[in-house]
């Protein structure tokens, strides 16, 4: 807190008031007004038709090669994980906030960049969902709450890329490019066992030329800062819509919700009160298989968080089981031992090739729904399961918050079952 | 650039191999299931034809001798030899097991006289069907302990000992056999010889009775005073402690992913049979939708076909490693260890969700199911590959982590 309260950067980006009032509401429980920082989000320039990244398209050759374009973003992200993520998780985890100062390093490795067509501002000639997943694997190396919170707001600019029409992405992509990107969110989860994101139990009805939202999201990241949001919630139609809702919308509430893990995200509920947004704020106008394709998506970029977090499991565990001695010698020389750690090392390869396959499917232009639930059926059993093993080889010292093992336990609780929030 | 899918070329290879696999495996597959022991006799027609299309270059080198590694040296990606016959024995297993494994001519003693012979070795054994024999009574997964012996006499070894579980021992030209030159000297002493199968001193013991894969032939053999020219040595034989059994041991490196090919082409066929009877049943998986949104059964297969796709991929990448000239026991360790246990869970569970008629021999699903067992056990067990893979990621010697 100390740290945050004397923090430059919070003042270099203006948002101190928003930050201390989002402090405020955390600790003060029930749901505040989600202010939206008090950003106005307007066109700069009009666009005539909406920008659209091109996709990679099919190529001849099974390859397991990444270009020397993700080769370099990889190696940037694994150092940023490496020497910044991972020394902060532990404090992020406790403080149920990611520092200032680590999101803005975020925005600067270009990780919002990746969404944005060029002639919006950003880096990347294709979009590539197979670039999205390897740099979230390496921030998942790093940590998965911080990667999360970092992440969040470039779920929004990814669905206005993919999904915006040419007075969307003018009003609300631009910014995205920018020094400082709005805070954002997609919201898709809610509170119920069985939640199925095909039929969610918020809705949108029309009013006049408006939509009117009601109902509530669930473990929405940094949601209290938010200030733009995409949500889902059902339309008239009898299919789910994804909407765009600025920050500052009358009606729109957030109340945080710690978790078991993600807890570096300030997870928060966010709750909608007859929130009015124009007719123009529903994405690709409704089409249920845009909404459908998010959702594969997000799923994508969750397998690809955790194959990240499964890699540092492996990492670490390795040196620990060689150099702790029991009975007279390393711990490493039982096969008991020996044997999880390979399993470990099997599982990990088998959900990485399975998340890449469905990356690489969606970049081809293919389908990938069975490709996106294959990936997501393994990392959820398997990613947990290496989360579990993990704390179980350090024993009694896994269950202790010395090592960052009894965190990715936690954390990767959420690979499987959590949705939308990031996109590839 | 990362794509994990096959190439046109090869698909439509793919496309060949599962034809045969449907049109000629599939209807005898409960026939020679039934009657072990029994010579699949149309299967001659079937390897002559293969071996046409091999010559002819249409097979882009998909069978047995597929594994051989030649020098690297070309620019870009390579999807060859190794994926190519990776994925003809995916299909064929897709099939059946049991009826490739008696394919004539292409034995693991192919792949390993493919691995390591010769230029001349390869001309004199070209053509001829090859079994490997390995096992001993009391050397099985510790391969390193075997007894038979090799001894120089002249220009001839003279070999003496017993080797069981020998795949094709019955129906193969030629055997070859692990045997050691010195049994002092340990692994590196560690030879394989290729015995034809009429040599004096070659007694075929027994053909087994098993739980599956009952069309090939298991056979035991035992060797008395067996006397080779000393020309049928595969490799060097010089006994070279520092390089230990990397000789041998090379062929493992590349019939590896062959066997996880083997446990995915018969994971598939247990998850297309079943998707088919549950949609009978009025069960489909929906793969938008959570799994525990769904049936009890469509998520449990959903679950079955995601480790499928796990081995699948782990396979292709240990064949697509060999393929572009880099090291890959690791992984196809890794591919053999996880094709190896999910074939087995498949299809078992398989079995399971098709209730009565899975376990009855109406359907072809209770023999895979006996047939998937082979799969986690020969060419190296789970455990020896678990054995392999935890060396290397710890770096423990065999004699530190036993």
């Amino acid at each position: 807190m100390r740290a945050l309260a004397s923090s430059p950067t919070l003042d270099r980006l203006g948002a101190r008031k928003a930050a201390e009032r989002a402090i405020y509401r955390a600790s003060k429980g029930g749901f505040q007004a989600v202010a939206g920082a008090g950003r106005t989000f307007a066109a700069a320039r009009k666009l005539r038709s909406p920008a659209r990244q091109p996709v990679a398209g099919k190529r001849s050759m099974f390859d397991l090669t990444p270009s020397a374009e993700q080769e370099m973003l990889v190696e940037a992200i694994g150092d940023f994980a490496g020497s910044a993520m991972r020394p902060a998780a532990g404090q992020a985890d406790a403080e149920l906030r990611t520092p200032p100062e680590l999101l803005a390093q975020g925005v600067e490795l270009g990780l919002f960049a990746l969404a944005i067509p060029e002639e919006l501002g950003g880096v990347m000639e294709e979009r590539s969902a197979v670039t999205a997943a390897l740099a979230y694997e390496a921030l998942g190396r790093g940590d998965m709450g911080i990667a999360l919170a970092i992440l969040a707001p470039a779920a929004v600019a990814t669905a206005l890329s993919l999904w915006g029409d040419a007075e969307q992405q003018s009003r609300y992509l631009e910014p995205f490019a920018g020094e400082q990107p709005p805070a954002g969110a997609l919201a898709l989860l809610e509170d119920a066992p069985l939640f199925d994101p095909l039929a969610p139990t918020t809705r949108a009805r029309r009013q006049g030329a408006d939509w009117l939202l009601d109902g509530e999201k669930a473990l929405v990241p940094r949601a209290a800062e938010g200030e733009l949001f995409v949500v889902g919630a059902q339309t008239p139609s009898g299919s789910p819509g994804l909407f765009i809702i600025e920050g500052g919308s009358g009606g729109l509430s957030a109340q945080a919700q710690p978790a078991m893990g993600l807890r570096a995200a300030a997870t928060a509920r966010l709750r909608l009160e007859e929130v009015r947004v124009p007719a123009s704020a529903l994405l690709a106008e409704g089409d249920p298989a845009a909404y459908r394709e998010c959702v594969q998506r997000a799923r994508i970029a969750w397998c690809a968080l955790s194959v990240g977090v499964a890699q540092a499991v492996r990492d670490y565990v390795i040196p620990y089981v060689k150099e702790r001695v029991a009975f007279g010698e390393p711990i490493a020389n039982r096969q008991a031992v020996a044997f999880a750690v390979a399993d470990i090392a099997v599982e990990l390869e088998g959900m990485r090739l399975a998340t890449w396959r469905a990356a690489s499917r969606a970049d081809a232009g293919s389908e990938f729904a069975r490709e996106a639930a294959l990936a997501r059926a393994l990392c959820a059993r398997h990613g947990m399961r290496i989360g579990a093993e993990g704390v179980q080889l350090l024993g009694g010292h896994g269950y202790v918050k010395e090592h960052p093992v009894e965190r990715w336990y936690r954390d990767l609780r959420a690979a499987g079952l959590l949705e939308g929030a990031l996109l590839v | 650039m990362i794509n994990l899918e096959i190439p046109g070329r090869l698909r439509a290879l793919a496309q060949q191999a599962n034809e045969v696999a449907r049109e000629v495996f599939r209807p005898i597959s409960r026939k020679y299931d039934r009657e072990e022991h029994a010579y699949p006799k149309e299967l001659d027609m079937l390897a002559a034809l293969m071996e046409g299309m091999e010559a002819s270059g249409e097979m882009e080198g998909a069978g047995a001798a597929g594994v051989r590694r030649t020098g690297g040296g070309e620019e870009g990606v390579r999807n060859g030899s190794n994926m190519a016959t990776v994925l003809g024995i995916i299909e064929l297993c897709y099939g059946d097991v049991g009826l490739l494994l008696t394919m004539p001519r292409q034995g693991l003693g192919n792949s390993a006289i493919a691995s390591v012979a010769n230029e001349e070795q390869l001309q004199r054994f070209g053509g001829k069907w090859a079994a490997m024999a390995i096992t001993e009574p009391e050397a099985g997964s510790d391969s390193a302990a075997i007894k038979t012996t090799a001894v120089l006499d002249g220009d001839e070894y003279v070999l003496n000992g017993e080797k069981i579980f020998v795949t094709s021992g019955s129906r193969a030209d030629l055997i070859v056999v692990w045997a050691t030159l010195d049994r002092s000297k340990g692994r590196a002493a560690i030879k394989s010889f290729v015995v034809p199968r009429e040599t004096p001193g070659l007694i075929l013991e027994r053909v087994e009775h098993k739980l599956g894969i009952r069309a090939s032939d298991t056979a035991n053999f035992r060797l008395e005073n067996c006397r080779i020219p000393k020309e049928n040595l595969l490799g060097s034989p010089e006994i070279d402690t520092a390089k230990g059994f990397a000789g041998v041991m090379q062929t493992f490196d590349n019939t590896r992913p062959l066997v996880a090919g083997m446990a995915v082409g018969l994971a598939r066929a247990c998850i297309e049979e079943t998707t088919r009877l549950l949609a009978e049943a009025g069960v489909r998986v929906d793969p938008t939708r959570p799994a525990y949104a769904q049936p009890a059964a469509a998520a449990r297969l959903l679950e079955l076909e995601a480790d499928y796709e796990a081995a699948r991929l782990l396979t292709i990448q240990a064949a697509w490693m060999a393929d572009n000239a880099k090291p890959n026991s690791l992984q196809a360790s890794m591919a053999k260890a996880k094709a190896g246990r999910t074939c087995v869970e498949v299809a078992l569970g398989c079995v399971e969700l098709a209730g009565g008629l899975g376990y009855s021999e109406e359907s072809l699903l209770e023999k895979w199911a006996r047939d998937a067992k082979i799969l986690d056990i020969f060419e190296g067990t789970q455990q020896i590959q678990l054995l392999i893979i935890a060396r290397q990621l710890l770096g423990k010697s065999s004699a530190e982590l036993r």
